[in-house]
C-alpha cells in the first residue's frame, strides 16, 4: 500500500440485495492531497461507492482501506473516529431546515467540541467568508437559493477541516456562474488545506477542468477507464469518447431494450 | 431569544397539566379525605362481607373514619377476614361492634362502626370480636316467604 | 389455488418482517434514551412543538366532550331519579376512558402525522444521513428527544381533558340544569378514588403516548422519500396508533378496572 494513498478499494462487490450488484470487482486508488472526479452515468454505482467509504455500507466482498485501516461498519467507535475526519456535502446540501445558516455551520462545532462559543463564532464565520458568504450568517435556510444551501452545505463539511471532503453532485442544477465558483472553491480548498477530494459527477467539463485525476464508471458498476483529464479526453476508447463528448448513441444505448418495432405496431402479422 | 420564549411556554404546558390533576384529584376525587396520614390497623371477621369491596370507608355514626384496606379469607374458620385501617384521631372501645351496611338503597356498602361501653380502647392489631355480617337479599327475601307462610300457617291452625 | 398461497405467504412474511423491523426500532429508541435525557434542550423544544401546540384542540374538544356527556347522562339518569350522580358519571367517563383514549386519538392525529411527516422529509432532505456521517446518531439526537417530549406531554394532555370535560359539565349541570353545586362535587369527592381511578387513567395516557409517538416516529423514519411515500406513512401513523390505543384501552381497562 502506497504510502500516499489515502483510500484503497480492494476488488470491491457490493449490492443491495443478493441478486443486483452495483459495483462488480472495483478497485482504485485515491491520492493524498489530490482531487479524484468519479465519472458515470446515474446508476453506475459512484454514489455507492462513496457511500461504502464512510461506511454507511459493508461491502458485500473485498475491502474498503482509509488511511490504512480497513473499514469495519459493524466497528461504531472506528466508523466515529473516520467521519469525524470526513467532510461530506451532500447533493441538495441536506442542511437542517430547523436551524438557521450560522447555526448549520456551527453544528459541527458544537456537537463534536467542546469550543467556547466565540471561537466557535470566527471560525464559522471564516468557514462562511471561504464559500463568500459571510453576509449571510444570520439568514433561514428557508430563505436560500439552491446555489447559496450548496455553498452553506460546504462551509459545514469544512467545519471541523477534515482531512478527507466527498462532493455528491455538486455541478448538477447549477447555473454557469454558480458551477464557476463550486469549481473554484473545490480545487481551492483542496490546495490551500491540504485535504483530499473526491467529487462524484457526471459534468464532464468542470470536472475535467480541478481533477488530478479521473475515474470513469460505467453501468453494472465498472471502471471502464481512469487517468489524468488529458488521458480520459484523448482516450479512442468507444465508451470513454461516448462519455467525455457527450454523444447520444454509442456503447450507452440509446434506446431502453424493446421488442422488435414490427411486433410492437402490429405490422408483422400481415405478412 | 426564542428559545427563552419556547423553554417559558413549556414550562406553562406543565404547570397547568400539574394544576389540571390536582383539580381532578382533589376537587372532583377523595385523595383529601383519606390521605393515609397516621392510622392504625384493626381487624374484624364476618360470615358473610356481602359487597365490601377495598377502599371502602368505615364509617361512624355516619363520619368517615378509615378505609378498608384488606379482605380475606380465614382457611380455617371460613370466615371474611377485613382489615381497617382507621385514623388515629379516633379511638374505640374494645367491646365496639362492626356491621357491614348500604349507603342508601341500591349504594355501595361500607363499615359501619358502633362504639361500644368498655373503659379500654381498641389497640393497633386488635380484633374487633362483634360483627354483623352483611345482609343478603336472598336471605332476605327467603325469610319474608318464611315468615309469611308461618303466618298463614299459623291462621289456618289456629281456626282448626 | 397455489398462486394465492404463495401470495398469502408471501403477505405474512413481508408482515411479520414489519414487526420485526418496529420491534428492533423500538429498542434502538430505549437504548438512545439516556442521551436525550442528557440534552434535555432538545426536549422541551419538542414539548412545545408537541404538547403546546395540541392543547387547543386538545381544551376545545375536552370541553365539548363535558357539555355534551352531561346532557345525555341527564336524560338518562333523570329517568332513575339519579340526576344527582350527573358529575359522578361524568367524571368517571372521562377520567378513566374517555380522557385517555380521546385525547390519545386527537393526538394521534394532530402530533403523530406531524412528527412522522417531519420525519420523513427530513430523511428525504438527506438531513438524517447528514448527521449520520457527522459521526452523530440520528436516533439519539432527532429521535428520542421527539419521544421522551411525546410521552411527557401525553399525560399532561388526557388530564387536561379530563380536568376541563369535568368544568364543562359542571357548567352544564349546575349552570343550565339547576343540579346542586354542592352535590356535584361531593358526590365525585365520594366516588372517583384517586389512586385507582385518576391514577389508572394517569397511567394508560403514559402508555398510549408511548404506543403513538413511536409508531409516529417509525413510520417516519421508515417512509420512502417521496410524496405518495409520506402521504401513506401519515395515513399509517393515524391508523395504527388509533387501533393500537384502542386495544391497548381493551387490555388496561381489563386489567385495571375488573371487579376480581
Amino acid at each position: 500500500m502506497k504510502p500516499d494513498t489515502l483510500i484503497e478499494i480492494d476488488h470491491v462487490t457490493f449490492g443491495y440485495d443478493e441478486r443486483r450488484s452495483i459495483l462488480n470487482d472495483v478497485s482504485l486508488c485515491f491520492a493524498r492531497g489530490k482531487v479524484t472526479s468519479i465519472l458515470g452515468g446515474s446508476g453506475c454505482g459512484k454514489t455507492t461507492l462513496m457511500r461504502l467509504i464512510a461506511g454507511v455500507h459493508g461491502a458485500n466482498s473485498g475491502r474498503v482501506v482509509f488511511d490504512g485501516e480497513l473499514v469495519d461498519v459493524h466497528d461504531r467507535d472506528l466508523l466515529y473516529r473516520f467521519r469525524r475526519r470526513l467532510g461530506m456535502l451532500f447533493q441538495f446540501g441536506a442542511l437542517f431546515t430547523d436551524l438557521s445558516v450560522y447555526d448549520n455551520v456551527a453544528f459541527p462545532l458544537r456537537e463534536m467540541t467542546d469550543l467556547p462559543e466565540p471561537l466557535i463564532h470566527d471560525i464559522v464565520l471564516m468557514k462562511l467568508n471561504a464559500v463568500g458568504l459571510r453576509g449571510a450568517a444570520r439568514l433561514k435556510i428557508s430563505e436560500v437559493s439552491g446555489g447559496m444551501a450548496r455553498r452553506i452545505a460546504l462551509a459545514r463539511a469544512i467545519a471541523l477541516d477534515p482531512e478527507l471532503i466527498m462532493y455528491d453532485e455538486p455541478f448538477a442544477g447549477l447555473d454557469l456562474i454558480s458551477m464557476g465558483v463550486a469549481a473554484k472553491l473545490i480545487r481551492t480548498l483542496n490546495d490551500v488545506t491540504g485535504a483530499t477530494s473526491l467529487v462524484v459527477s457526471h459534468d464532464v467539463p468542470e470536472c475535467m477542468g480541478i481533477s488530478d485525476h479521473v475515474v470513469l464508471m460505467s453501468s453494472g458498476g465498472r471502471i471502464v477507464a481512469q487517468g489524468t483529464p488529458a488521458e480520459l479526453m484523448a482516450s479512442t476508447e468507444p465508451e470513454v469518447r461516448q462519455f467525455v463528448r457527450g454523444e447520444p448513441d454509442g456503447p450507452v444505448k440509446f434506446h431502453y431494450p424493446a421488442v422488435e418495432m414490427a411486433e410492437d405496431f402490429g405490422l408483422g402479422a400481415r405478412k | 431569544m426564542a428559545r427563552r420564549n419556547i423553554e417559558i411556554l413549556v414550562g406553562l404546558f406543565v404547570v397547568l397539566g400539574l394544576a389540571a390533576l390536582l383539580f381532578v384529584a382533589l376537587k372532583a376525587a377523595n385523595l383529601t379525605s383519606f390521605s393515609g396520614g397516621d392510622s392504625y390497623r384493626l381487624s374484624a371477621r364476618f360470615d358473610n362481607i356481602g359487597g365490601l369491596k377495598v377502599r371502602a370507608p368505615v364509617r361512624s355514626a355516619g363520619v368517615v373514619v378509615g378505609r378498608v384496606t384488606a379482605i380475606g379469607l380465614d382457611a380455617k374458620t371460613y370466615q371474611g377476614v377485613v382489615t381497617l385501617e382507621i385514623d388515629r384521631g379516633y379511638v374505640f372501645p374494645k367491646d365496639s361492634s362492626a356491621k357491614i351496611l348500604t349507603a342508601g338503597l341500591l349504594g355501595d356498602q361500607y363499615v359501619g362502626l358502633e362504639p361500644g361501653g368498655d373503659e379500654k380502647n381498641l389497640a393497633a392489631g386488635d380484633q374487633v370480636k362483634q360483627t354483623q355480617s352483611a345482609v343478603v337479599l336472598e336471605s332476605l327475601i327467603g325469610q319474608f316467604l318464611f315468615s309469611k307462610a308461618a303466618e298463614a300457617g299459623s291462621e289456618t291452625g289456629g281456626k282448626k | 389455488m397455489t398462486e394465492w398461497l404463495a401470495v398469502l405467504g408471501a403477505r405474512t412474511l413481508a408482515a411479520l418482517r414489519g414487526w420485526g423491523r418496529s420491534a428492533i426500532f423500538f429498542v434502538d429508541l430505549l437504548r438512545a434514551l439516556p442521551q436525550a435525557l442528557r440534552r434535555f434542550d432538545l426536549v422541551v423544544v419538542q414539548m412545545h412543538a408537541i404538547g403546546n401546540r395540541s392543547l387547543v384542540i386538545i381544551l376545545a374538544s375536552g370541553l365539548a366532550v363535558g357539555f355534551v356527556l352531561a346532557l345525555q347522562m341527564y336524560y338518562a339518569l333523570v329517568k332513575y331519579g339519579a340526576a344527582e350522580s350527573l358529575g359522578l358519571v361524568v367524571n368517571l367517563s372521562l377520567v378513566r376512558e374517555l380522557g385517555p383514549v380521546v385525547t390519545a386519538l386527537l393526538f394521534a392525529g394532530r402530533a403523530g402525522t406531524s412528527l412522522t411527516a417531519e420525519i420523513g422529509l427530513m430523511k428525504a432532505g438527506e438531513q438524517i444521513a447528514a448527521l449520520e456521517l457527522m459521526a452523530i446518531d440520528p436516533r439519539a439526537r432527532v429521535l428520542a428527544p421527539r419521544f421522551v417530549a411525546g410521552v411527557l406531554s401525553m399525560p399532561l394532555l388526557a388530564i387536561l381533558f379530563s380536568a376541563i370535560g369535568i368544568i364543562g359539565a359542571w357548567v352544564v349541570a349546575v349552570g343550565l340544569i339547576g343540579i346542586d353545586a354542592g352535590n356535584f362535587w361531593s358526590i365525585q369527592q365520594s366516588g372517583v378514588d384517586a389512586w385507582r381511578d385518576v391514577g389508572n387513567g394517569v397511567a394508560k395516557s403514559a402508555v398510549f403516548g408511548i404506543i403513538c409517538t413511536a409508531v409516529a416516529l417509525y413510520q417516519g423514519y421508515e417512509t420512502e422519500a417521496t410524496p405518495e411515500g409520506v402521504a401513506y406513512a401519515t395515513t399509517r401513523t393515524v391508523v395504527t396508533s388509533s387501533l393500537a390505543v384502542l386495544g391497548m384501552d381493551f387490555i388496561l381497562t381489563a386489567l385495571m378496572f375488573s371487579t376480581l
